[in-house]
């Protein structure tokens, strides 16, 4: 195979791998929130539920928690799945993982917080969702960016998971194509790709940072 | 005018009384001062007064208006939270250590209650603002951001964001204990002329010389009960109680 065609077909997996990246961070993001809030309710069944969901995410492999959700509707339920499923199934189980990853920083962002801040906000009359929205949260996103910079880059090579219902990113056209050429070269490749993608993703987010530290 | 009555105010945390039995009054344009040694329930009070502790029991009545009532139980029963929210808007608090919000700028920090909580429109809020920044000697200070402050421009900045909302009554929690000494000045002269324009204060302080300076009305507490009140001239300088006279001494040199 010529090499343009290798990178071309790469790219193609990597275009794949782009939307799992982008899908998931969509979904996971204001997931992870909901999760957190769970967590840190007064609710002992709630809390309770949660926490176990955050250990169950946290405590197994992320490609078994795809093959579940893959597998899982036509074992449990016998509903037939149509060749789609894979796609879905793969940003279904990706945004449940990391929202879970997400919660708990979250979590550790709003436990961080100076009391103050909402006392402050409690006697100017604020309520409790003016309070999180425009005094917490923004400083909240400031202080978690670091960590999920760390999330994010994390989810750029864990898209390769995918392989493993089959979907056809990156990493799996790779794997193919090296098996049928015996050639090592197309994971090479793949690998200066994701590197190329992190480095964009970890200047992005420092960009971000920047932006984000007018205030001290 | 009856601003501010406190009627047999109780609050423990878990077994430790920390306020057993207080009863107060402030009138319209007064200004009490509240001393005391450390733990004697001062900042307690002081919370409770401002809805961020919830009181055991007794009475909180702001212009007539029941805030607390103990009930048949022996327990306080606060208002009806809509009542609640519109008493809750008669005081202010200034904090001892700001708790300015640090990712808005000044401005931003002395009007973002009046657009966002009192929904007053951008122009009106700004205007508001920009008057008690001038009043606060702050106006060239208004896009900056409070970690570029000293800590007394951060609390007058702090003292602009609570009058913003006019207040019928403002309190002030050790206003000057977070700052360096030579900045209490600052603050000191803030608060005697909110004192001139008749605005009605509680202070709780540290500073002998500003409870003589600008109150008219000293409360000495002590282990959670007022053992002295009066005219600052009564009880800083001729105390009758032997607490207040131990505390004070401790003070003169």
């Amino acid at each position: 195979m010529a090499f343009s065609l290798l990178v071309m077909k790469l790219a193609e997996g990597l275009l794949v791998a782009m939307a799992i990246f982008a899908l998931t961070l969509l979904f996971s993001l204001p997931l992870g929130l909901l999760v957190a809030f769970g967590r840190m309710s007064k609710n002992f069944l709630l809390r309770n539920l949660i926490k176990f969901y955050i250990s169950i995410m946290r405590g197994t492999p992320l490609v078994l928690q795809l093959m579940l959700v893959y597998f899982g509707p036509y074992y449990l339920f016998r509903i037939p799945l149509g060749h789609g499923y894979r796609f879905i199934a793969t940003i279904i189980g990706f945004s449940l993982n990391y929202a879970a990853y997400f919660a708990e920083i979250y979590r550790g962002g709003i436990l961080s917080m100076p009391v103050g801040q909402y006392e402050a906000a409690q006697v100017l009359g604020y309520n409790k969702t003016q309070t999180f929205v425009r005094i917490i949260f923004p400083q909240v996103v400031r202080r978690i960016l670091p960590a999920v910079t760390n999330e994010v880059i994390t989810l750029v090579k864990d898209t390769s998971l995918a392989f493993a219902i089959s979907v056809g990113e990156m990493f799996t056209t790779a794997k193919a194509i090296a098996a049928a050429q015996s050639n090592m070269l197309p994971f090479v490749v793949a690998g200066v790709f994701y590197y190329i993608c992190n480095i964009v993703v970890a200047f992005a987010m420092e960009a971000v940072e920047k932006r984000l530290s007018y205030y001290q | 005018m009856k601003i501010l009555e406190i009627k047999n105010l109780k609050k423990s945390f878990d077994s430790l009384e920390v306020l057993r039995d207080v009863s107060l009054e402030v009138n319209e344009g007064q200004v009490v001062a509240v001393i005391g040694p450390s733990g004697s329930g001062k900042s307690t009070l002081l919370r409770c007064a401002t809805f961020l502790e919830t009181i055991d029991s007794g009475e909180l009545v702001y212009l007539g208006e029941k805030a607390a009532t103990t009930g048949p139980e022996g327990k306080a029963v606060y208002a009806h939270p809509a009542n609640l929210r519109r008493i809750r808007r008669y005081v202010g608090l200034v904090f001892q250590n700001f708790n300015l919000f640090p990712h808005f700028s000044v401005i931003k920090n002395v009007t973002d209650a009046l657009i966002t909580v009192q929904k007053k429109d951008r122009e009106e809020a700004l205007a508001i603002g920009r008057e008690l920044l001038a009043k606060m000697g702050l106006s060239d200070k208004e896009h900056a951001y409070p970690y570029q402050l000293s800590g007394g421009q951060q609390q007058r900045v702090s003292i602009a964001r609570a009058l913003a909302l006019r207040p019928k009554i403002l309190f002030f929690d050790e206003p000057t204990s977070a700052l360096d000494p030579e900045l209490t000045g600052e603050i000191l002269k803030v608060i005697r002329q909110l004192a001139a324009e008749k605005m009605t204060m509680v202070i709780v302080t540290h500073e002998m010389g500003f409870a003589r300076d600008v109150a008219d009305h000293v409360i000495f507490l002590n282990e959670g009960v007022i053992v002295e009140e009066g005219p600052p001239a009564a009880v800083l300088d001729n105390p009758q109680n032997e607490r207040t006279k131990a505390f004070l001494n401790r003070f003169e040199h």
